[in-house]
């Protein structure tokens, strides 16, 4: 086994975050009843006509630039001819000839420490097709063309990897990428980024390569590497076993661990593209590239680098908040309005964790703003309210974004300050448990944790609990 | 012919601005004139006798009201059968969507609609455009009006047939190859195909989307200008409509050519050229010549690579843009079918014609791998060559002038035998397609046997105006 290396190749289909399609005004919403999200032009009609969608084009490009490819600048949209009922025209609009993006590079890091650059051979433009849903009941195939004319770019890599370890690391550095671009959220797991594994074996210091499967239907990146395991296997099998590895797509079974040929290269579809002439060729002007340019964010690599030198923040803490773009922006505006950098990272790792675990939601669909995330920090930075109540105002900020100053005042949750009442309420409370202050007495240190608990009960929880403490000792 | 049909488009407008004729009479006017001619010469495909009558009665109002202001606002107008009307039978002409009803309109309709007019019916043509004498319609050949023994030419056939027969004031046709220009040659009235880009496409069926425009088939020149006025402009939901301003082209209606530069390609009056056909289209441009119009014969290259190059482009865009018809959303599907691929099979096999299976396959064989450089790329090329060529003649010439078709309407029948032959008639039209230019269709006499002629002006890309100058000036000297 260890005779043979693993040649890798992928095809990246990545749906891009417009909200109208790539060639109409319809929704690109999810979801929604079948056919719904449809006009005469994606659903095919006689005498409609595609018009580009602009943002798809930036997108594009913005990924282009960000993956260091140069950009056409006379670009093209091509047909790409074939039956198939969820394909409406029965051409699927793409780009062969003249594709926006072309020659550049990724670095990827590997977990286990591998630095290496994976080369991009191109990224188009291509509109998504409806989907065909199989009735039994009816004993019939219906079709909704809701998803489409849904923009995808396609980024197909050159057969730079070696490792399923490598896969996932040119993966993970492509949805960073993309999501911090806001072109697209890269679920692999929902299908807003799918990949194809272009997979050929060969005896390792071969300069040819072997002849390649691709492989289709993986859903994430577990079934990514049991897929490369897969089929490694069973390509060094054949040859091992004197057969050859025939050119083909196959699908891959996750449930099962196997995959299945789908179609030979033999009967391959000639597909008769040409450039489409209801499309105008595109022009890619030096003021449009400098503006998506300029656009660009930060990203991830330069973030993890700034905040460890800018806030000193641990390692963990940086990973986590840096994973999620709108999370880091998050992070960032909370501490340009004056919280300490570790407590909003902390609010952040924990409670906001938590919460979003709990209700099943993604960082994207946080609702507080950084206003109030600074000022509840500074609610309990000025001891105005103690750490449970601040998890209890937090928890109203994280479902509504109120305004925790205002909940304060309107709960009356603020602490009580004033040490004379609470002086008061602690003599109380001594006095009603001779029992607990005999034990204190007596040596049972565990006894003082009692009588602080009767000492925040009497105080509806409004105090400090280290104050409650230190005037509890003296008094005892 | 009653004396509302007898007028043309503008002086009908006139009328009924001025409240002497009631759109609802016109209307009406032309829907006898239907029931009594069209079963004779089958120009339409579908007479919408009450859409037309009540959207008659709604433009009578809003003329009354004031709301309409447009010259063509209450004139009855025909539109050939590829162009989508919201609600009204959609069909090409062909089986493959005999039942197809739009929920949409084309823009150019929608505009027409927008300035008053009544639309009458969809009229005839070739199967999906394709073809040059309207016999490859399912929906049986068109007729000649000038003599019913002859076919109207195509594919605009049936559209340039009813302004023949007075069957509408005016009518829309569709341009590939020369699909406006020849009919209204066949037929005796007038026929523009403007500027690639000048009219939108939405809601056209595209034959060969790269060279098919819209344009109107008239009485006169006049009316071509007032109805590609109201037809012409920017529609963003057509990438490749122009992004000019609006121009009123009846501005250019005046007796003037003095300044005007004719040239005569050689290459068109060789072989093949009828001499009845060549003698009445020198004698248009004698008419212009002595308009005051500078006459002179040039060399415009490449004329006989025209053909290959148009039926390479055209048939491959074709076999694209049909892929849609597959029986599964729309249209015709085959009664019994076994499983997905034999139900593409038959119903594409049972609902296109002859011709239109030839050019799918043609197409289909251009854009195969291993010959996509050899012919389609190459047509492209030749495209180009041709364009420049033109370009070269318009450096020294405003306007060409030619033949439209080398022979007066051929007899029914005659044609389809023989595609090659028919492929050829399109000579003198194809490579303004091809080209992007506008060319206008104007009658310039009739032959012996009494079938009209017609002659070709052609000018530079949005020239319109010179055309309809010289145009126009002919029409008033001749």
């Amino acid at each position: 086994m260890s005779d043979y290396e693993t040649v890798i190749g992928l095809e990246v289909h990545v749906e891009l975050a417009t909200k109208t399609k790539i060639f109409c005004g319809c929704s690109t919403e999810f979801g929604g009843e079948p056919n719904t999200h449809t006009c005469p032009v994606c659903t095919g009609m006689p005498g409609s006509l595609p018009v580009l969608n602009k943002q798809v084009l930036e997108y594009a490009i913005a990924v282009g630039l960000a993956t260091n490819c140069d950009i056409t600048r006379y670009c093209k949209f091509d047909r790409k001819n074939y039956f198939y009922p969820d394909n409406p025209q029965n051409y699927q609009i793409s780009q062969l000839y003249l594709p926006i993006c072309r020659n550049g590079h990724v670095d990827i890091k590997t977990e286990s420490g591998t630095e290496k650059a994976v080369r991009i051979h191109e990224i188009h433009m291509e509109e998504d097709a409806g989907k065909l849903i199989h009735d039994d009941w009816l004993d019939a195939s219906l079709v909704d063309y809701n998803r489409s004319g849904v923009p995808l770019i396609e980024i197909v890599s050159e057969p730079d990897m070696r490792s399923a370890e490598e896969v996932i690391a040119y993966l993970e550095k492509l949805r960073m990428t993309i999501s911090y671009l806001g072109a697209s959220d890269c679920k692999l797991q929902e299908g807003s980024m799918r990949a194809d594994v272009n997979l050929s074996v060969r005896k390792v210091g071969d300069t040819e390569f072997g002849t390649r499967t691709e492989m289709k239907n993986l859903n994430s990146f577990k079934a990514i590497a049991r897929a490369i395991a897969g089929e490694t296997e069973r390509q060094i099998d054949l040859i091992e076993s004197g057969e050859k590895v025939i050119q083909e797509t196959r699908r891959w079974d996750d449930d099962k661990e196997m995959s299945y040929a789908m179609r030979s290269k033999e009967d391959a579809q000639d597909y008769r593209y040409f450039p489409d002439p209801d499309l105008v060729p595109i022009s890619v002007s030096e003021e449009l590239l400098n503006e998506i340019k300029s656009r660009e964010p930060e990203f991830r690599e330069a973030k993890i680098v700034r905040y460890a030198e800018e806030f000193g923040l641990p390692e963990k803490d940086i990973l986590l908040i840096t994973e999620n773009k709108h999370l880091a922006d998050i992070f960032e505006e909370t501490v340009s309005k004056g919280a300490p950098a570790k407590k909003v990272s902390n609010w952040l790792m924990v409670e906001t964790m938590r919460l979003l675990k709990e209700n099943n939601l993604d960082p994207e669909d946080i609702r507080f703003s950084p206003e109030n995330l600074a000022s509840l920090i500074e609610l309990t930075e000025k001891k105005t309210v103690n750490s449970t109540v601040a998890k209890e105002i937090f928890e109203e900020m994280f479902k509504s974004d109120c305004d925790p100053v205002k909940y304060v005042e309107e709960h009356g949750l603020a602490m009580q300050n004033d040490e004379g009442a609470l002086r008061e309420t602690i003599a109380k409370v001594i006095a009603d448990n001779p029992q607990s202050v005999d034990d204190y007495h007596n040596g049972k240190e565990k006894a003082i944790g009692f009588l602080v608990g009767q000492t925040m009960k009497a105080m509806q929880g409004k105090c400090d609990p280290g104050s409650v403490n230190r005037i509890l000792k003296e008094l005892l | 012919m009653s004396k509302i049909t007898q007028m043309d488009a503008l002086t009908l407008g006139k009328a009924i601005a001025a409240g002497e004729v009631k759109v609802t009479e016109a209307t009406e006017e032309y829907l006898k004139s239907i029931k009594e001619s069209d079963e004779k010469y089958n120009c339409y495909v579908t007479v919408d006798e009450e859409g037309a009558m009540k959207s008659a009665s709604d433009v009578q109002a809003r003329i009354e009201k004031g709301e309409l202001k447009s010259p063509l606002a209450g004139v009855p107008v025909a539109i050939k059968d590829n162009m989508c009307t919201e609600g009204l039978l959609t069909t090409c002409s062909s089986k493959i969507l005999y039942n197809f009803v739009p929920t949409y309109e084309s823009t150019a309709v929608s505009k027409l609609r927008d300035a008053g007019a009544v639309i009458l019916g969809k009229t005839n043509m070739d199967e999906f455009a394709m073809g040059s004498t309207t016999e490859t319609s399912y929906f049986g050949p068109t007729k000649n009006p000038a003599n019913p023994e002859h076919v109207p030419g195509g594919s605009s056939g049936g559209s340039a047939a009813a302004v023949a027969a007075g069957e509408c004031a005016y009518a829309l046709g569709s341009d590939t190859g020369g699909s406006i220009r020849q009919p209204a040659s066949y037929c005796g009235v007038v026929g523009i195909k403007p500027t690639y880009g000048t009219v939108s496409r939405y809601g056209l069926i595209a034959y060969g989307s790269s060279l098919d425009q819209i344009g109107p088939l008239t009485r006169n020149v006049s009316d071509a200008a007032a109805v590609l006025t109201a037809i012409a402009g920017h529609d963003e939901k057509d990438s490749t409509s122009v992004n000019a301003k609006a121009k009123d082209y009846t501005k250019a209606l005046t007796k003037d050519v003095k300044d005007i530069k004719i040239g005569i390609p050689r290459d068109y009056f060789g072989e093949g050229l009828d001499p009845e056909v060549a003698s009445k289209v020198r004698a248009a441009a004698d008419v212009l010549k002595n308009a005051g119009a500078s006459v002179e014969e040039f060399d415009l290259s490449l004329v006989n690579y025209a053909i290959p190059a148009y039926y390479t482009i055209a048939a491959a865009e074709a076999s694209s843009n049909l892929e849609r018809f597959d029986g599964i959303k729309y249209g015709y599907r085959t009664e019994d079918y076994e499983g997905l691929h034999n139900m593409y099979k038959k119903s594409r096999s049972e609902g296109f014609g002859a011709e239109v299976k030839r050019r799918i396959m043609l197409g289909s064989f251009v854009l195969s791998s291993g010959y996509y450089d050899a012919y389609y790329l190459k047509a492209l090329k030749v495209k180009a060559l041709i364009k420049k060529a033109f370009d070269e003649a318009f450096a020294k010439y405003d306007i060409i002038l030619g033949p439209v078709a080398p022979t007066p309407a051929p007899k029914l029948g005659e044609s389809l035998s023989d595609p090659i032959k028919m492929y050829l008639g399109d000579i003198y039209t194809i490579s303004v397609n091809l080209a992007g230019l506008p060319g206008i269709s104007l009658p310039c006499g009739t032959s012996a046997e009494g079938l009209p002629i017609g002659v070709q002006l052609l000018a530079d890309c949005f020239e319109e105006e010179k055309l309809f100058r010289t145009a126009y000036t002919y029409e008033q000297c001749k």
